[in-house]
């Protein structure tokens, strides 16, 4: 009997591996075809007006802050994006002949864009987001690639990735695209306005907000039908917060001026933007002219609401509270108040989502890390929160993130050693 | 209300009114100010409250350093010239007019230094660090420090750092990044060709005697008294 039941599950095993490869190949061979690329002529005459719009939606959809290396040169490529594979080098974007895009035609990029293929057929790695970039309209990727060309070029040859195997490989890349991506033009949904369809596009597409606020699988896949419920950013130790929870980060119930201010400044007057926001508000955001600003704040705001499940946390003790409590009051409450209430420029931790939002990993990141705020127009001279990760241990970070956790109200658990020390 | 119960309140009244007064002036002190050193309080856990670190540790002590020295440091720890990832992090998302304001800043603290450091290292170590300091070694192609830092050590305006009342730990990680290639700033890089001319013996010699002077004025002075035999990069802009 027992027998018969081994031999029964290897057999549906077997099966299951088959039926899985198969499935694999077929979609395989499917991406293996390259769709019919319209390759209408590229019209040079108009290049410079349309290179003008380019430069704004390349702004947008800050191709620089993954293109352009720490003291490179705009968009030569060779940042590497660290993932849980390996690492994945940038590559030249220029209009260099020899080592940039300047050989590339439109379709070419359109075909990286909308297809994640290179233009000698190379499947891309997801880490340039072109499962999200897949939503982008030609007429964009066109301006796109006329502002592209009009950069200076810069000879750069692209730095080899950094990659295990078997994530090197390019039949590992068909799997997971077999898997996790099919090319997807943006359909506008009819009953929405204008507006928010212009905001749902730019999103979903450009601005590609899933590439962190989504959840991602193991196999780093972002999980799009999980919409924009928070993910943690993988190996920088961030948590993107979900812009479907208004516990979270969502913000169904802001005003739209305060939406508008948050990405056009990095601030609004009760919260503002560190670490990787800080980045997208400081080199893509705050340029958003004032259209498409509105568009997005209207759509971020009529996000279908929906909350994450709690995590499992102990609960604070009375002697915790107290060692958090005079490590607040020494360190803390002379800009954030006694009571949590803030003061002027320095955000009330009472209430604040950052603090008693289900992840933890933010609050320990900005106690270790600390952090300013963007410079932007609006808020020109931010004010900065020190790091603390050289002046407290492991276990007095632990007791005064648990404290703002748990006081003033808030029920929101305890953080444990191992949290902090997983962010350090 | 009973007559008793009123006369109390009437009675309390004015330590009443005084609390309330109270009360509202710790809140208006407790609006923090709107000033450059409120902005940069991020820097003080590790610089020292307004930037002048002690002389024990790693972190340098940036207060009194001229406007230009720093902001080509804020610039290169920005653009990865210099290697610092709390640096780094900090100033990531910085324009080029804040970094300038904050330089200024730092700039114009005209601030009491720490006392000497390593004043009891041996005297040969001291010796060799102050022949280097002050006059060079020709036969290594090195130039006296004192040539482009000032007679005083205390740095030159506009870009010119000083060297005096900064930590030894510090001085010796800079002088051996230099020489790695882990610092560096604007070509022509003559920090980065001074020390690879040096041996590991001859910069902890200059870093040993650096530490070990003692500062009254720390600020540093307008002009060279002759042009510099190197050429620099950053130095002097």
């Amino acid at each position: 009997m027992k027998v018969l039941r081994l031999r029964l599950a290897k057999t549906l095993a077997v099966i299951m591996v088959v039926c899985l490869g198969g499935f694999v190949c077929l979609e395989w061979i499917k991406d293996q075809e390259v769709p019919s690329i319209d390759d209408r002529p590229f019209n040079e005459a108009l290049a410079p007006q349309v290179a003008q719009r380019g430069a704004y939606l390349v702004q947008v959809g800050n191709c620089a802050a993954c293109h352009t290396a720490r003291g490179g040169f705009p968009f030569a490529g060779g940042k590497g994006i660290d993932t849980s594979f390996g690492t994945v080098f940038t590559s030249n974007i220029t209009s260099d002949k020899l080592t940039g895009i300047g050989a590339w035609s439109a379709a070419d990029f359109w075909q990286a864009m909308h297809h994640g293929r290179s233009r000698d057929g190379r499947l891309l790695y997801p880490a340039f987001p072109y499962t999200e970039y897949t939503r982008i309209t030609r007429d964009d990727t066109d301006a796109m690639f006329a502002y592209l060309l009009s950069v200076q070029p810069v000879q750069q040859t692209n730095r080899p990735h950094a990659l295990k195997f078997p994530y090197n490989t390019q039949a590992a890349l068909a799997v997971w695209r077999a898997l996790f991506f099919s090319p997807e033009p943006f359909e506008p949904l009819k009953q929405q306005s204008d507006e928010w369809n212009r905001g749902s596009y730019l999103v979903k597409g450009l601005g590609h907000c899933q590439a962190c606020h989504a959840p991602r699988n193991v196999f780093g896949a972002t999980q799009s039908k999980l919409g924009l419920s928070g993910g943690l950013i993988p190996m920088q130790n961030w948590y993107a917060p979900s812009l479907s929870s208004p516990v979270e980060a969502g913000l169904q119930d802001w005003p739209m001026e305060d939406i508008m201010q948050l990405f056009k400044t990095g601030k609004t007057a009760h919260s503002s933007t560190l670490g990787p926001m800080a980045e997208v508000v400081f080199s893509s955001t705050q340029h958003l002219n004032q259209k498409d600003l509105r568009a997005i704040a209207h759509f971020l705001k009529e996000l279908p609401r929906q909350e994450n499940a709690k995590e499992d946390r102990k609960l604070s003790t009375t002697e915790g509270q107290q060692i958090g409590q005079s490590l607040y009051l020494n360190q803390c409450a002379q800009c954030h108040g006694d009571h949590g209430e803030g003061r002027g420029d320095y955000p009330a931790l009472a209430g604040n989502r950052t603090v008693i939002m289900n992840s933890s990993v933010n609050l320990v990141r900005i106690i270790l890390s600390g952090g300013f705020a963007p410079t932007t127009e609006g808020n020109p001279r931010p004010y900065g929160m020190p790091p603390f990760g050289h002046t407290l241990s492991d276990s007095e970070v632990t007791a005064v993130a648990t404290y703002v956790r748990n006081a003033w109200g808030h029920k929101a658990g305890a953080v444990m050693p191992l949290d902090v020390q997983k962010t350090r | 209300m009973s007559p008793t119960a009123s006369s109390s309140v009437s009675r309390l009244l004015p330590w009443w009114l005084l609390f309330i007064a109270l009360y509202q002036g710790t809140a208006l002190a407790a609006e923090p100010p709107d000033s450059m050193g409120q902005r940069m309080q991020a820097c003080a856990t590790c610089h020292g409250k307004e930037g002048r670190a002690t002389n024990s540790g790693y972190f340098p002590r940036i207060a009194g350093k001229p406007a230009g020295y720093l902001y080509n440091q804020l610039i290169n720890f920005r653009d990865g010239r210099r290697q610092n990832a709390t640096m780094a992090y900090l100033l990531d998302h910085m324009s080029d007019q804040y970094l300038m304001e904050i330089a200024k800043h730092f700039a114009s603290l005209d601030l009491p230094y720490p006392p000497a450091q390593t004043t009891k290292a041996p005297a040969a170590t001291l010796a060799r660090g102050e022949q280097l300091v002050r006059h060079g070694d020709a036969s290594l192609g090195v130039p006296a420090c004192a040539s482009c830092h000032g007679a005083a050590m205390t740095g030159v305006a506009p870009a010119m750092p000083g060297l005096l009342g900064l930590p030894h730990d510090y001085l010796l990680g800079q002088l051996g990044a230099w020489r790695t290639g882990m610092r560096r700033a604007s070509l022509p890089d003559c920090m980065g060709e001074i020390t690879r001319r040096l041996s590991p013996q001859d910069v902890v010699a200059v870093a040993t005697w650096l530490s070990s002077q003692p500062v009254k004025r720390g600020l540093p002075v307008g002009s060279l008294p002759a042009q510099p035999t190197m050429e620099c990069g950053s130095g002097f802009r």
